[in-house]
């Protein structure tokens, strides 16, 4: 009983994560860059949420806001500071990306300060049958997560916009003798992506109320590492790389003789998938083009 | 009327200068082949055309319309498409999805059906493997796919960079004789080639392309009797 729980629980945080490696894959796959300002958009939705249930006290409410604030604020940050860069060396673009983190963070600490503030969304309890003791928050978190990301594989399957987001993450050049505009196409992508950034910053603050300006780095990192695992550029890959962190993390965490190495076995899966398959677990082996 | 009219176009690398503003038309119902040596500006010549890199001056009107500073993917909804050196077909999509991305700027009516049809039946090999990895499908039948897909946006002007390279002599006979099918039912080529011999015989004009400049312009058939035309390109 314990060990489902604890799967449940691995699963939940694991959507969590899968959510947020959905948004460094997508962005990596169309617009061939790593968007390391990706984990700060949590942030951001986070405190969009505290904003709005201090004035409101609804935390669908609040979801909606963070939704909206961190679209426009991702689609934004695309314009302004990645697409000037459209074509130059990829370090560039990576450092912008990282320049971009650390001013989110800084502007949040300005306006917040370091000290963490409370969200608590909402008490919900648990839930008990058939002799298991569930968070009521883990069910919401896998139930939500889980329809959003099949209703983004349908979406990328067969909507015209998701088709051209394959056609343009394989071949930009094709794809724009194709009618495809592959600027829109990438705006779009930097919207999903924040918008499913904001889903995982409630998914977050409805596990741990704590929030501070850097309650998206760590899950961040970790998401990436889920990315790269899964194959960066996979969208199925995102979510079994983000499950399988999570439910590593929630099952490494009831052991107490390894719970303190808990990130480390994250990483240490990383290098070993790295070593045995060097696109991850689904990524594919690209032909170089001639 | 001209259809294409490219008026000294020039296009840099950097500091190089790939073409060195050069000017060329192309008439509704023609066949109009630019020959040229390797690194000549054929590719560059028609990837500016079509918007996907920028000139630096000149200009370039299509149907009526300055597309000199026009994206891409809006030449393509004027009706300008383009078979690109290489082929690229999207790799990871089956046939039938190469197609239907062909046709992304029509909508998915009957209208698409018959035209996928219309493909099928000038391509029956397409149709035979409309479900197969085109990652997985030789060069000629990519070659095919290429074609077809550009063919799906019913064109009026259709571009064909290189196509006939790295296919078997046999191959390279049938991918003439369908281009010279095509133009037949009604499209305008224009058409970029190594194969000299072959695209001049199909060619009602050509130029001769050579560092970025245009050094010669005939019909294909007196561009083919032309001295530094065999010389150069037709191996005598």
């Amino acid at each position: 009983m314990k060990f489902i729980e604890t799967l449940i629980n691995g699963l939940s945080m694991g959507s969590t994560y899968a959510m947020i490696s959905l948004g460094y894959t997508m962005v990596y796959g169309i617009a061939k860059m790593l968007n390391f300002a990706h984990g700060d958009i949590i942030m951001v939705g986070g405190y969009t949420i505290f904003i709005t249930m201090s004035l409101s006290g609804n935390p669908i409410l609040g979801l909606l806001a963070a939704v909206i604030f961190c679209v426009a604020l991702g689609v934004t940050i695309e314009k302004i500071a990645y697409k000037p860069l459209r074509g130059a060396s990829p370090l560039a673009v990576l450092i912008t990306a990282i320049g971009v983190s650390y001013l989110l963070q800084s502007t949040a600490q300005i306006i917040f300060g370091s000290a963490p503030k409370m969200v608590n969304i909402a008490n919900l309890g648990n839930v008990k049958f058939a002799g298991l003791n569930i968070p009521l928050y883990t069910l919401i978190t896998l139930g939500c997560s889980m329809v959003i990301m099949i209703v983004l594989s349908l979406f990328v399957k067969y909507t015209k916009t998701g088709r051209a987001m394959i056609a343009v993450s394989e071949d930009k050049g094709a794809a724009q003798l194709m009618g495809i505009n592959v600027n829109g196409i990438i705006m779009i992508t930097f919207a999903i992506g924040s918008a499913l950034a904001a889903f995982a910053g409630l998914f977050m603050l409805m596990k741990s109320p704590s929030l501070t300006n850097t309650l998206g780095a760590m899950p961040g990192i970790k998401a990436f590492t889920a990315a790269v695992i899964g194959g960066i550029g996979s969208i199925p890959g995102a979510m079994v790389g983000g499950l399988l962190i999570g439910v590593v993390e929630a099952v490494s965490l009831t052991i107490p003789v390894i719970a303190p190495y808990t990130d480390a076995i994250e990483f240490l899966i990383l290098i070993v998938i790295l070593l045995v398959r060097p696109t991850g677990i689904l990524g594919k082996k690209r032909r170089e083009k001639v | 009327m001209a259809l294409l009219e490219v008026k000294d176009l020039s296009v840099y690398y950097g500091v190089i200068q790939a073409l060195k503003g050069i000017s060329f038309e192309v008439n509704e119902g023609e066949i109009v082949t630019l020959i040229g040596a390797n690194g000549a500006g054929k590719t560059t010549t028609m990837q500016s055309v079509i918007g996907l890199i920028p000139s630096r001056s000149g200009s370039v009107i299509y149907d009526g319309h300055d597309i000199t500073k026009t994206p891409c993917h809006k030449i393509v909804h004027l009706g300008m498409s383009q078979v690109p050196e290489g082929r690229r077909v999207f790799q990871e999509l089956t046939v039938y999805e190469n197609l239907v991305m062909g046709a992304y700027t029509k909508k998915r009516d009957a209208a698409f059906k018959e035209d996928i049809e219309k493909i099928y039946t000038r391509f029956p090999r397409l149709a035979e493997r409309k479900n197969q990895i085109a990652g997985t499908l030789s060069g000629g039948e990519q070659q095919m796919l290429a074609m077809g897909r550009a063919l799906m946006s019913k064109p009026k002007l259709l571009m064909l960079d290189e196509p006939s390279m790295g296919l078997s002599p046999l191959l390279v006979d049938k991918v003439f004789e369908i281009i010279k099918d095509i133009n037949r039912d009604g499209t305008t080529i224009l058409l970029v080639e190594q194969n000299a011999g072959k695209s001049l015989a199909i060619s009602d004009r050509a130029y001769v392309l050579e560092t970025g400049s245009i050094v010669l312009s005939g019909t294909g058939d007196e561009l083919a009797a032309s001295d530094e035309v065999k010389k150069a390109y037709l191996g005598g």
